[in-house]
């Protein structure tokens, strides 16, 4: 018969020799092998404690950003929405009132932001769609709870903490990757 | 009334021997478990568990409390007694072994000298292969009783494992029987102490490795876990049990192989002697502690390569199991048990 390829390779069925069928010389062998490994170094990342440095294009959990004033810089303009391919986003805008310049912006802001965790398949489209840099993919990942429910990300769970008064909590939102 | 006349303070003395040595292997054996997943976490480069406690030292007791608050099974067609029976048996075979085991010279507490062995019985170790063989009850008992055909097929696999590899184990054991000339496990262990005579393995080295081969099949230890195929065969005669019955025949396993690594010890490793040092110089209370030292370190090195083995090969097969006893183990048992003999009497004669 014709073979199809010439990769083939014969299967050898020679018989066992005595020696191999003693079998305790290859299972001696395997007994150094695994011996040997007990001074290996270990790869694991003991996780809590350690963590796995993540490439500068890492894309984890989003942040809505402030500027540098503390200001939350969405205008619920919905490009973000609009942008993403598993419809995570909604959002509700409002208009700025008198007095809360120092909160917001522009004169138009978001009332109401979810992103929905679930459906959210983390493609940093969302990202990119945004003109005023409000909303961008962070470090933090491997959200966990306990209902589908607390998995809808509101505002307060996205903002990120004001630069201002609480400038360490907001370094540590922003990611050691993050310059702009 | 003489006959009435009962050495109170020696039955306390046995009674109070009794409880440490019972405790003491029940904690050793539960560290054994911990021990078996560290050694398995090593040997495949990985840190094992390392959550509960300092270096997961805790973890036993953490596994323990799990078993124990799991949901007891018995189920609705099994034989509720022998269901509940079978673990008992189990366990308490395994811990009777203990009894005759010498774990260390004697030690003189209060003008008394107390045997550190709970019954240095002249058949000791007749006595020992009679008990393991009862253990063979608590797995038939178990497959039996759970009612369930799997189960049922599983004890006839672990029993007939069980008893066609102590046919070899005994054989290879009569070799060095002939040469101690003794069944009780003090004379034999100190046989090999007197000065000038080696260690039984030099003169049964081949009789040690059958020794050793039937002592994994006798554990249900890999190569020969078959109980444990889970996916393969269905589990063995302990599928239908949960929590802390499951518990006792897991423990029991982990109990028997620390016994079997110390009659090991004693028949071919010299028991409590520690090579190189004549412990008759040496005061019997600190001989005693010394000698008891070097039969655990002896122990913790069988059950070291236990595991070594457990985590380095694959199981057989079913049909290769049978035929590694049968076929190779007792004509090689008989051979060395011959050549012992012809060994023995052209030296006499």
């Amino acid at each position: 018969m014709q073979a199809l390829t010439n990769r083939g390779k014969e299967v050898s069925r020679k018989p066992m020799s005595f020696m191999e069928r003693l079998y305790i010389p290859s299972i001696l062998k395997g007994m150094a092998i695994t011996f040997s490994h007990m001074f290996k170094k270990q790869p694991t990342i003991h996780y809590p404690e350690q963590k796995r440095e993540f490439s500068p294009v890492f894309r984890g959990l989003h942040v809505l950003n402030r500027d540098e004033e503390g200001r939350e810089r969405c205008t619920a303009c919905g490009l973000c929405a609009v942008a993403c391919p598993a419809e995570a986003i909604t959002m509700e805008g409002a208009e700025r009132l008198a007095g809360e310049e120092n909160k917001y912006r522009e004169e138009k802001y978001a009332a109401k932001y979810e992103i929905n965790m679930l459906r959210c398949i983390f493609c940093g489209l969302c990202e990119e769609a945004c003109p005023k840099d409000a909303i961008y993919l962070s470090e933090t990942f491997a959200p966990a709870n306990f209902t589908r429910k607390g998995f809808i990300y509101g505002k307060e769970d996205l903002l990120i903490p004001d630069p201002i008064t609480a400038p360490e909590e907001f370094a540590k939102a922003r990611g050691a990757h993050r310059n702009n | 009334m003489t006959l009435l006349a009962f050495d109170w303070i020696l039955m306390v003395e046995k009674l109070i021997l009794i409880a440490i040595i019972v405790f003491a292997s029940l904690g050793i054996a539960l560290y054994t478990t911990f021990a078996e997943r560290k050694v398995a976490a090593i040997l495949q480069d990985r840190p094992g568990p390392n959550r509960a406690g300092p270096f997961g030292l805790l973890q036993p007791f953490a596994d323990g409390l799990k078993l124990i608050m799991k949901e007891e099974i018995i189920p609705n067609s099994a034989s509720k007694a022998l269901f509940i029976l079978g673990p008992g048996l189990a366990m308490t075979a395994a811990l009777m072994t203990c009894s005759v085991i010498p774990w260390s010279s004697h030690v003189e507490l209060f003008d008394r000298k107390i045997d550190l062995q709970i019954a240095d019985i002249n058949i000791g170790i007749l006595y020992i292969f009679g008990v393991v063989s009862l253990g063979v009850y608590g797995i038939m008992i178990g497959g039996w009783a759970s009612n369930n055909k799997f189960s049922l097929m599983a004890a006839l696999r672990g029993a007939s494992q069980a008893i066609s590899y102590e046919l070899a184990m005994g054989l290879s054991l009569i070799a060095v029987l002939m040469i101690s000339g003794s069944l009780s496990l003090k004379t034999i262990v100190e046989e090999q102490m007197d000065a000038g005579s080696l260690w039984n393995i030099a003169y049964q080295p081949l009789g040690f490795v059958i020794f050793f081969i039937c002592a994994l099949a006798e554990c249900n230890r890999t190569p020969f876990d078959l109980p444990e195929a889970e996916n393969e065969l269905n589990f063995g005669y302990h599928q239908e049990y949960s929590s802390m019955k499951l518990g006792f025949y897991l423990f029991s396993e982990y109990i028997n192989m620390i016994m079997s690594s110390a009659v090991m010890a004693c028949l071919f490793f010299g028991g409590y002697d520690i090579p190189f040092l004549n412990e008759a110089k040496l005061a019997p209370n600190i001989a005693a502690i010394l000698g008891l030292l070097a039969l655990l370190t002896k122990i913790v090195i069988f059950i070291f390569v236990f595991m070594w083995i457990r985590w380095t090969i694959p199981r057989f097969r079913y049909d290769q199991l049978m035929n590694v006893g049968w076929k190779k183990l007792i004509p090689l048992a008989l051979f060395n048990m011959l050549l012992t003999g012809a060994l023995i009497l052209w030296k006499q004669g």
